[in-house]
């Protein structure tokens, strides 16, 4: 055998066992918290109030104090997370002020959570005066996705090939109505990927909403935007290490995380999906 | 000249400091077949597309100079650009359909000028379809993707989706470069029915085929209109050397 044929097979081999131990790891911890949790999980697991200290009972207020705040974000980060990537890419002209911005929105995604979430205790709670609830947890994730989804929306833009905006433009388009109608379509299966995921990241995250609205126990559900709420992350994060009977609650702790899993599983999904669906509806 | 549709004057264009277009002068009559030809890069392209301002997109790029289309500078403060290229259609280099289907792409244009009356685009998009000689091949396919289209009839689709609004002026940046004999014969006896009604600018690298197509012929090099003239004089007896070179092929 050559040299070059040996280094290759060396680079392959090398570039196979990062793959397999990366899959190993992800596969030992899901099979770990499928198999411990799948016992607890039953109906009223999933539709009771948690008892007797969390140490019975099941996990109601944690899924909807959850799914509320995921909606609280979408409805941030998506809206202004497009407009900021459409006006980025399509309507900025590219000076060293657009560029700095740029560079400040990738630099945000960098940004730990718990920065986020004192942030947001600043911004929403105190200086808005909102409290801790809802609102301003789902905010303070909002602001968290914001950089994942813009920039996932300005990745997806820039794949819309340029003769498209230009066929419509020579036909007489508006920019606004070349953007709608024959970039946009396009664009959407892609920012809408993104943007799931920067959102089922935010649905799992527990620093942001520790000192924004989310509760210890609270056997109830949020009765408007301004209440408290549980969340699944930090119920999950009390049941293993702030209980004071941690090995008791051990099986809730991991049908909490198996249901916070399989959420975020299933946004992934419903993003896979949609990407498929609209992907077949832009050929028409 | 009289009957000019579009007089050019001392026109220059720049991308950032490079200048592509060097005090370009040229009236270009109406209802003619105005053919370019010059080497590759030598701006062809870059001055169809400063007719109708496409070449706005471009950042960092600037024109100077005028292009009067019926006596008014299009490059003037107030001109409405969208309206502007409703009146001068291109069909581009490379053929550029849009993923939607046939139909739709021929009435983009119509839908995009706020147009909802079904009849009526109905009726445009087969008409303009059959005056890009492309009506009988795709009759039956209207609702395909265009991207299922061969080259040819992708082109010709091109060419149709910029009749269906009734420009005045139509830019053809090569449209038969990537065509083969039958369809490049098929453009070009569209392109004499089209001139009736159309003032056509065409670029092409085949001088059999500005030859054929156009009735007056410019000859443009490294930026510059170097002849422009009745086409049979620019082949039979040119007054400047670089153009008798050029069109012998002896060189470019
Ligand atoms: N977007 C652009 N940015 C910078 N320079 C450009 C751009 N487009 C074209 N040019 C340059 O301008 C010059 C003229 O280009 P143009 O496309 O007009 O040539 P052309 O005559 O159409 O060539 P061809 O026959 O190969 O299509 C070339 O030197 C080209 O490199
Ligand atoms: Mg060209």
């Amino acid at each position: 055998m050559k040299l070059k044929n040996v280094t290759q097979a060396a680079g392959f081999l090398f570039l196979r066992i990062c793959v397999t131990a990366a899959i190993l790891a992800l596969v030992v911890i899901l099979a770990d918290i499928v198999t411990k949790g799948i016992g607890v999980i039953s109906w009223e697991f999933l539709t009771t109030m948690p008892k007797n200290g969390m140490t019975q009972g099941g996990i109601l207020p944690a899924i909807v104090g959850t799914f509320l705040v995921t909606v609280i974000t979408a409805l941030l980060a998506i809206p202004l997370g497009m407009g900021c990537a459409i006006y980025l890419n399509e309507y900025a002209s590219d000076t060293k002020l657009t560029r700095l911005i740029r560079m400040s929105i990738r630099n945000l995604s960098g940004v730990p959570s718990i920065v986020y979430g004192l942030f947001g205790v600043i911004l929403f709670v105190q200086l808005m005066n909102l409290g801790t609830c809802v609102l301003s947890a789902g905010m303070t994730l909002g602001l968290m996705t914001l950089p994942w989804t813009i920039t996932a929306s300005e990745e997806a833009l820039k794949n819309v090939p340029r003769s498209y905006r230009e066929g419509a433009l020579a036909l007489g388009a508006t920019k606004w109505q070349t953007i709608r109608t024959n970039v946009l379509p396009y664009a959407i299966p892609g920012m809408l990927t993104g943007t799931i995921l920067g959102l089922s990241r935010a649905a799992g995250e527990t620093a942001p909403i520790l000192f924004t609205g989310a509760a210890f126990y609270l056997p109830f559900l949020p009765k408007s935007l301004f209440s408290q709420f549980m969340a699944l992350p930090y119920h999950l994060y009390v049941m293993s290490t702030q209980h004071h009977a941690i090995s008791k609650v051990r099986p809730i702790a991991y049908g909490t995380a198996l249901v916070l899993i399989t959420m975020v599983f299933a946004m992934n999904l419903v993003a896979v999906i949609a990407r498929y669906r609209l992907r077949k509806i832009k050929m028409e | 000249m009289k009957n000019a549709k579009i007089n050019v004057s001392k026109f220059n264009f720049y991308y950032g400091d490079s200048r592509v277009l060097k005090d370009i002068t040229i009236d270009i009559p109406e209802n003619r077949v105005t053919g370019i030809i010059g080497p590759s890069g030598c701006g062809k392209s870059t001055f169809l597309r400063s007719l109708n301002r496409m070449n706005d997109v471009i950042l960092g790029s600037r024109a100077e100079g005028s292009v009067m289309l019926d006596g008014r500078d299009i490059y003037g403060r107030d001109v409405d650009v969208a309206g502007l290229r409703r009146k001068v259609g291109m069909v581009f280099q490379k053929s550029n359909p849009f993923p939607k289907s046939v139909f739709e792409n021929v009435a983009y244009g119509l839908r995009i000028d706020g147009i909802k009356d079904k009849y009526f685009i109905e009726e445009r998009v087969e008409r303009s379809l059959r005056d890009a000689a492309l009506w009988s091949e795709v009759k039956d396919r209207l609702r395909d993707n265009a991207f299922e289209l061969s080259g040819g009839q992708q082109q010709r689709l091109c060419i149709a989706r910029a009749l269906a609004i009734e420009p005045e002026i139509l830019l053809m940046d090569e449209p038969a470069s990537a065509l083969d004999p039958t369809a490049t014969l098929k453009i070009e006896e569209l392109i004499q029915e089209l001139k009736k009604k159309y003032t056509i600018i065409i670029v092409t690298h085949n001088m059999q085929q500005a030859a054929r197509v156009s009735d007056l012929t410019a000859f443009f090099m490294l930026g510059e209109l170097v002849e422009y003239d009745i086409t049979s004089i620019i082949f039979t007896k040119p007054s400047k050397k670089l153009t008798e070179d050029y069109i012998t092929g002896r060189f470019g």
